[in-house]
């Protein structure tokens, strides 16, 4: 039988010829935390006595979440990172000033490569699955223990074939597609599976769309959510200077347990709404729906041709009167390439706020708390109850583009209403 | 191990910003992180259950954040286990490596009510409701996994190996 891309890359992590279901511990090339689960990390590592970390270059600590820092709590906690990562000479630690969102971050830095076996302390670490790694979300102790020892235990997980055929029309994204999948599935139709994206449709997918598209793997249970490696991968990972030869692609014979075929030329704008990813309805279906809040970023939709996309849709208009627009550069690249552009100035002219790269208001951290009944149509990932502040507010999730046409009506729009 | 409580019954699709909302994770510590545990849920929660209670749910619980702080504040609330139909892949993680006991059972719980008397063998894999008088099976934990939680979690076994090395 052949092997699977997960299966090849906990075979060569753990040096022994594992399947589906094999419990392992494998070597990690990345460990990934941020200032809400790094401090606990760091706790549970402390205790293990005066010890040095496995690896000073492949720990990454990102503090994006409560940052610049909501409260004294926060602040706390990401000075206690700060001395952990001076002390034990930490290369990639990243606070305001040099912070992005560390899903944003990471690809950028170089850190995730094809065939690399990363965790971090987030879920939405299954991000660099677009970069055919298999990376995935993990917690605190996890990622303490890690720290230590460089490996963790791992269930190496079955794989969960997706198809991607044809071409979209213009405006639909890596978001419409994704939100698609979970529709279909639903938030658990690949619990503890491996997602793995291939198809002669994946060519019509940018880097930036198969970033969202991993990132949200874990909102239908995903371990990972891996794209097979094609020139698209490879000229991005050039751009960056980065050698990808070590590329890993599945057997023709891999076992998958199950399979689903998406066409790109059948999807429509796509939205989530309260209080779950899968609770999805196309923009043509929907009733009017009106919103408080329009909040563009997160490490789902926060790269610049999100942005490019939500400026282009803004130019020479204005958010609609009374309502409240937050655009989040998902990094200072990406916040300086937004500057270049004009963009920054484009989202201003129209009326929205241009915030510093942070978490912030996707968790209901800070910068774009909601209050009681107030709706907000959001790029982010996650609407449950309460995600963006008061327990009866509610989130919907869409792609940069239908956020940036609502921004304009006031009301969940597709883009061609207002282009 | 025998566990015994009071049935605290929730639903499918419990996530983790409804276990522990976000506005209380810059709290590390399991007692403080307990006194919010469902507060948007069920906001007098942690006043009603008592220590040692057990939650019982249907599919997917804890899905959502990889946040360690939703298994610790069901730790620290007092909550002895958790029994669902299946759970959310990182939360299933973070409970073993953080010695809070949960286990997946594939029979139909749907007849258990707030407030049952519970006891749970987890190495023979029985649930008994005490006060219908009713049983269900559960799957004990695989070998390595058994392992890990005996060893009081991943802590342990971290040590362990180090020492080795």
């Amino acid at each position: 039988m052949g092997k699977t891309i997960a299966e090849k890359i906990f075979s060569k992590h753990s040096k022994k010829d594992v399947k589906a279901g094999d419990y392992i511990l494998a070597k990690l090339d990345i460990v990934l935390v941020n200032d809400i689960t790094g401090p606990l990390s760091v706790m549970e590592f402390q205790k293990l006595g005066d010890i040095k970390v496995f690896d000073k270059d492949k720990i990454v600590i990102i503090c994006d979440h409560f940052t610049p820092n909501k409260d004294i709590k926060s602040a706390q906690n990401v000075k206690m990172l700060r001395n952990f990562a001076k002390n034990q000479n930490i290369r990639h630690f990243y606070e305001p000033g040099h912070v992005g969102i560390e899903h944003v971050m990471i690809p950028e830095l170089g850190l995730a490569q094809p065939g690399y076996l990363i965790i971090g302390a987030d879920s939405h670490t299954c991000t660099y699955g677009a970069l055919n790694a298999f990376s995935t979300g993990v917690g605190s102790t996890d990622a303490g223990m890690a720290m230590a020892t460089g490996d963790t235990w791992f269930r190496v997980p079955p794989s969960f074939r997706v198809e991607i055929r044809g071409k979209q029309k213009k405006w639909i994204s890596g978001k419409d597609v994704v939100l698609h999948l979970i529709g279909r599935i639903g938030v658990e139709g690949a619990n503890y599976f491996a997602l793995e994206f291939c198809g002669e449709g994946l060519r019509n997918l940018s880097i930036d769309d198969r970033f969202t598209i991993s990132n949200m793997a874990i909102e239908c249970g995903g371990k990972a959510g891996i794209f097979n490696y094609d020139e698209v991968t490879e000229k991005y990972l050039k751009s960056l200077g980065i050698d990808a030869s070590n590329y890993v692609e599945a057997d023709k014979d891999a076992n998958y347990e199950k399979s689903i075929t998406i066409d790109l030329s059948d999807l429509d704008y796509t939205v989530s709404l309260p209080f779950s990813p899968d609770n999805t309805i196309n923009v043509s279906k929907l009733e009017k729906t009106y919103v408080d809040q329009v909040v563009i970023g997160s490490c789902t939709n926060g790269r610049i041709s999100d942005l490019r996309v939500a400026a282009e849709i803004l130019t020479n208009k204005k958010v609609k009167d009374g309502l409240r627009v937050i655009v989040l550069p998902g990094s200072p690249k990406v916040y300086l390439e937004a500057l270049r552009e004009g963009l920054i100035e484009k989202f201003i002219i129209a009326g929205a706020a241009v915030s510093t790269p942070t978490c912030g208001p996707c968790l209901g951290g800070h910068m774009g708390i909601l209050a009681e009944d107030e709706v907000c149509v959001s790029t982010t990932n996650r609407n449950f109850i309460g995600r963006m502040g008061h327990p009866k507010s509610k989130v919907i999730l869409a792609s940069p583009a239908v956020a940036a046409a609502s921004a304009i009506t006031g009301y969940i729009t597709s883009p061609e209403e207002v282009m | 191990m025998i566990l015994e409580g009071a049935a605290r019954v929730f639903g499918n699709n419990i996530d983790t910003d409804l276990i522990i909302a976000a506005r209380y994770l810059a709290e590390t510590n399991e007692v403080e992180l307990g006194k919010n545990l469902f507060k948007d849920l069920r906001p007098n929660f942690v006043n009603e259950m008592n220590k040692g209670d057990i939650i019982v749910a249907g599919n997917n619980f804890g899905c959502g954040s990889s946040r360690e702080h939703a298994p610790l504040a069901i730790k620290g609330a007092g909550i002895s286990a958790v029994i669902a139909n299946s759970f959310a892949r990182i939360f299933f993680r973070n409970a073993i490596n953080v010695g809070l006991p949960i286990f997946v059972t594939s029979e139909n719980l749907s007849s258990i009510e707030e407030g049952d008397m519970l006891s749970i063998n987890a190495s023979e894999g029985i649930l008994l409701n005490k006060t219908k008088n009713k049983t269900y099976k559960f799957d004990p934990y695989p070998e390595f996994l058994l392992n890990l939680v005996q060893i009081g979690g991943l802590f342990n076994f971290t040590k362990n190996r180090l020492k080795e090395v």
